[in-house]
């Protein structure tokens, strides 16, 4: 029964964050505009070979997502803290894995938003030809998002409330995701390319793997973080 | 929560912990026998047939590589250890190990690309202990600068200890992608791959920057203590009012 609670409690927050977004739209906007800004500044930057470009699509994509994305966590404490939200919802008599729940599930969905929109300029900038591949390759970027979601949660928690956390976030986390950055492209570049699952299997174990271990330590850590 | 743990205010804590003196006696003797180390590997060793006298930068190199993953792995056991009891000196000394151990990672990659560029042609490739060894060095930047940026002692202590622990549990996946994305590293250099020549002075160096490592670790350990301290007493003498 008090597990029942607690979904209840995830579902709040998660609603909660989701609707201040919707009200606003500012955040999405510039986020998803900003991913688009950074795909064209990649095929200004790599020429306009059409093969070269189809190449690059996968590493390219992921960094766009990584530094659009980035933005998206820190803002998601900052509303909580801007509004002084943040102790009222500690006080609340509810464990605190709720609170990095419902702030990851929200977190994903927007970043999963923002996908649905750059994913399609990418392969229209990029002229990617999706074979087959599509649909495991949509699974690896679910994968790859849970990862960076994950992480980039855990981290804002502590980068939003100290000096200087438009740098301390990337510094922190980009290093950490280097594995979810070459595992997603790499079996997404090798579905794309019509690969046969051969290629893409060990990247994606890997993915798992990731996902599992750093989705399980932030909610563990996050206890440790938050209270102080 | 509150994880102040009042410092032992006697004055071993104001001179620096553990030793006193004694500690400046073991950094010259960690010093000498560094010194001795080099000298050994130096003279001792005939010149590597296919790398000439390029192959001495190992005495520095591979010892500073294995000292910076035992730094790091003090930093994820004090880490730990601290989220574990919340003591200030597990803390301080994590933030001791992370700073010796970035130089030292620092130091690898620096001698690294020296007998990189002669040997491989190449200042810089993408090898996978080559570009672990760098991300991890980049993790504890990231660490370093989180430490940094933050005032207040028991969250610094906090959170540094949660993204000590993380970046240490990253540090396996990172090299296992790294070495799928690309293989090209030589099999590195321990006692049982190189010729017996080489052998004793690359243990000899090993153990002299081990001691190096301890001397650098403590001596950074006594200032945090030091400054915790003085920390304190400033926060103390606020509270009573005789201003900061």
């Amino acid at each position: 029964m008090a597990f029942a609670g607690d979904l209840r409690r995830v579902r709040a927050i998660v609603w909660k964050d989701l609707t201040t977004e919707r009200r606003s739209k500012a955040g999405f906007n510039a986020v998803a505009f900003l991913g688009i800004l950074i795909l064209l500044l990649f095929g200004f930057a790599l020429g306009p070979d059409a093969e070269a470009l189809r190449n690059a699509a996968a590493g390219a994509l992921w960094l766009a997502i990584l530094f659009a994305g980035v933005l998206a966590f820190n803002r998601s404490y900052q509303l909580e803290l801007d509004g002084g939200a943040l102790e009222p919802l500690l006080l609340y008599p509810a464990p605190r894995w709720t609170i990095f729940a419902g702030k990851f599930v929200a977190n994903l969905l927007f970043v999963l938003m923002v996908e649905a929109i750059v994913v399609p300029v990418a392969i229209v900038l990029f002229q990617v030809k999706a074979g087959t591949g599509w649909l495991p390759a949509l699974g690896v970027m679910l994968l790859g998002s849970v990862g960076f979601v994950a992480l980039g949660t855990f981290y804002a928690s502590m980068a939003s409330r100290s000096r200087a956390r438009e740098v301390l976030l990337p510094l922190l986390l980009f290093p950490m995701l280097i594995p979810v950055l070459l595992a997603s492209s790499e079996a997404s570049a090798s579905l794309l390319a019509g690969n046969p699952m051969r290629d893409a299997g060990a990247w994606v174990r890997l993915l798992v793997a990731f996902d599992v271990i750093f989705v399980v330590a932030s909610f563990l850590a996050f206890d440790h973080v938050i209270e102080v | 929560m509150s994880h102040a743990v009042p410092l032992e205010s006697d004055s071993a804590a104001a001179t620096g912990g553990p030793g006193g003196r004694g500690l400046e006696w073991f950094g010259v003797a960690a010093i000498l026998m560094l010194v001795g180390a080099q000298a050994l590997g130096l003279l001792t060793s005939p010149a590597d047939r296919d790398m000439g006298h390029l192959q001495k930068i190992m005495y520095v190199h591979v010892p500073a590589a294995w000292n910076a993953f035992i730094a790091f792995f003090v930093v994820a056991v004090s880490s730990l250890l601290y989220l574990w009891k919340g003591q200030e000196r597990h803390d301080l000394l994590a933030a001791s190990a992370a700073e010796v151990g970035t130089v030292f990672t620092a130091l690898t990659l620096a001698l690294g690309s020296i007998w990189g560029r002669p040997t491989w042609g190449v200042w810089w490739t993408w090898d996978p202990r080559l570009t672990s060894t760098a991300v991890l060095l980049l993790i504890f930047v990231g660490y370093l600068s989180l430490r940094a940026f933050i005032e207040d002692a028991d969250r610094r202590a906090q959170w540094s200890a949660a993204v000590g622990l993380l970046g240490a549990l990253n540090v396996p996946i990172v090299y296992m992608s790294v070495r799928w994305w690309r293989t090209l590293h030589q099999i590195q250099s321990t006692p049982s791959t190189v010729d017996p020549e080489y052998v004793v002075g690359l243990r000899a160096n090993a153990i002299a920057v081990l001691l190096v490592l301890v001397y650098f670790t403590m001596k950074r350990y006594r200032a945090a203590r030091a400054e915790r301290l003085a920390e304190q007493l400033e926060e103390q003498a606020a509270l009573e009012g005789r201003g900061a």
